[in-house]
């Protein structure tokens, strides 16, 4: 081959191999997260020392509300609460409250930026921080 | 040429991978309590079933689809689909295709969301928060804007409204 031949080849392989990174098959998505569940399910997780199930989910709409979420559904049955937040872009949540024991209420976050799953720990961090002032009661990691 | 060229594909397929969130965006600031100020009143009812149903009629009055509700927790949540068309934009688009640039796409169509949250303060006192927020696309179907709808004018005729049908007057937090 000369040298004129190699060279798209070359090209063609290089844009290849950095789209590789990227996907193969769009379908796999589904059920797709890139850290690992225990790693999300802790950053995504804070046990707060209430058994006040209503008054924590209103409490957590208050935050999304103080964080520029509108509300997009909540449930008192099943502890579940959504909402978008639209800034140039959009960001959306759901936030859940189960039991943990007798003495604890665990809250778990997780949220969407545009069309990629959040899986950074600081924004989730950040929330907790706005959502504990407004419990005034502490954020506590769970293991 | 062609480093470059290959550069500009690499940054090209690697910038479509990842999407980093803005840090403000999960922080509260100065601005979100004043923004919660100008979406919040208090009204002197422990009733907050009344003020839900008055809210969700005021709504109704403004034209809002109920999409969501929640009583137990205070939620009440609406949107409507409007026309977005503005006539600065139609003028350019028009002065652009005389000066034969073509068909220069405008805002055509937005949707306008609303949640409407009610919370008991005291055995006296209830508040209603309201908050708006809109996306609007183009005529290729592109989204063109999405944001929070923030003019305190607005807030103020909902809560006055608000009060109308609630029979009760709408206190400042």
């Amino acid at each position: 081959m000369s040298n004129n031949a190699i060279k798209p080849v070359l090209i063609s392989l290089i844009v290849l191999s950095l789209l590789t990174a990227c996907q193969t098959n769009s379908r796999d998505q589904a059920l797709q997260t890139s850290e690992s569940q225990v790693a999300l399910r802790s950053m995504q997780s804070r046990a707060f020392d209430t058994t006040d199930k209503p008054k924590t989910l209103r409490t957590i709409i208050a935050t999304l509300q103080d964080l520029g979420f509108v509300i997009d559904k909540a449930d008192a049955t099943l502890g579940t609460v959504s909402g978008t937040k639209l800034n140039g872009y959009s960001m959306r949540m759901t936030v859940s409250v189960r039991d943990r024991g007798t003495t604890q209420t665990i809250v778990r976050a997780n949220a969407q930026y545009n069309n990629t799953a959040i899986e950074d720990p600081q924004p989730y961090q950040q929330f907790f921080v706005a959502l504990e002032k407004a419990m005034f009661l502490t954020a506590q990691q769970v293991d | 040429m062609r480093k470059i060229i290959l550069c500009l594909i690499a940054v090209v397929a690697l910038s479509a991978c990842a999407q980093t969130v803005p840090k403000e965006a999960l922080e509260l600031t100065q601005e979100s309590l004043q923004q919660r100020q100008s979406q919040t009143r208090r009204f002197e009812t422990k009733d907050e079933t009344k003020l839900l149903t008055a809210g969700a009629q005021v709504l109704q009055d403004l034209g809002f689809t109920l999409e969501e509700s929640e009583a137990g927790l205070g939620v009440v949540v609406g949107s409507k689909n409007r026309d977005a068309t503005e006539a600065g934009q139609v003028a350019l688009a028009i002065f652009v295709a005389l000066a034969g640039g073509g068909a220069m796409p405008i805002d055509k169509d937005q949707k306008i969301r609303v949640s409407l949250i009610t919370r008991p303060i005291n055995k006296k006192e209830t508040a209603a928060r309201v908050t708006f927020q809109r996306v609007v696309w183009n005529t290729q179907g592109r989204v063109t804007t999405s944001e929070p709808l923030d003019e305190p004018k607005l807030y103020q005729e909902f809560f006055d409204k608000l009060s109308q049908s609630v029979f009760l007057t709408a206190n400042e937090i």
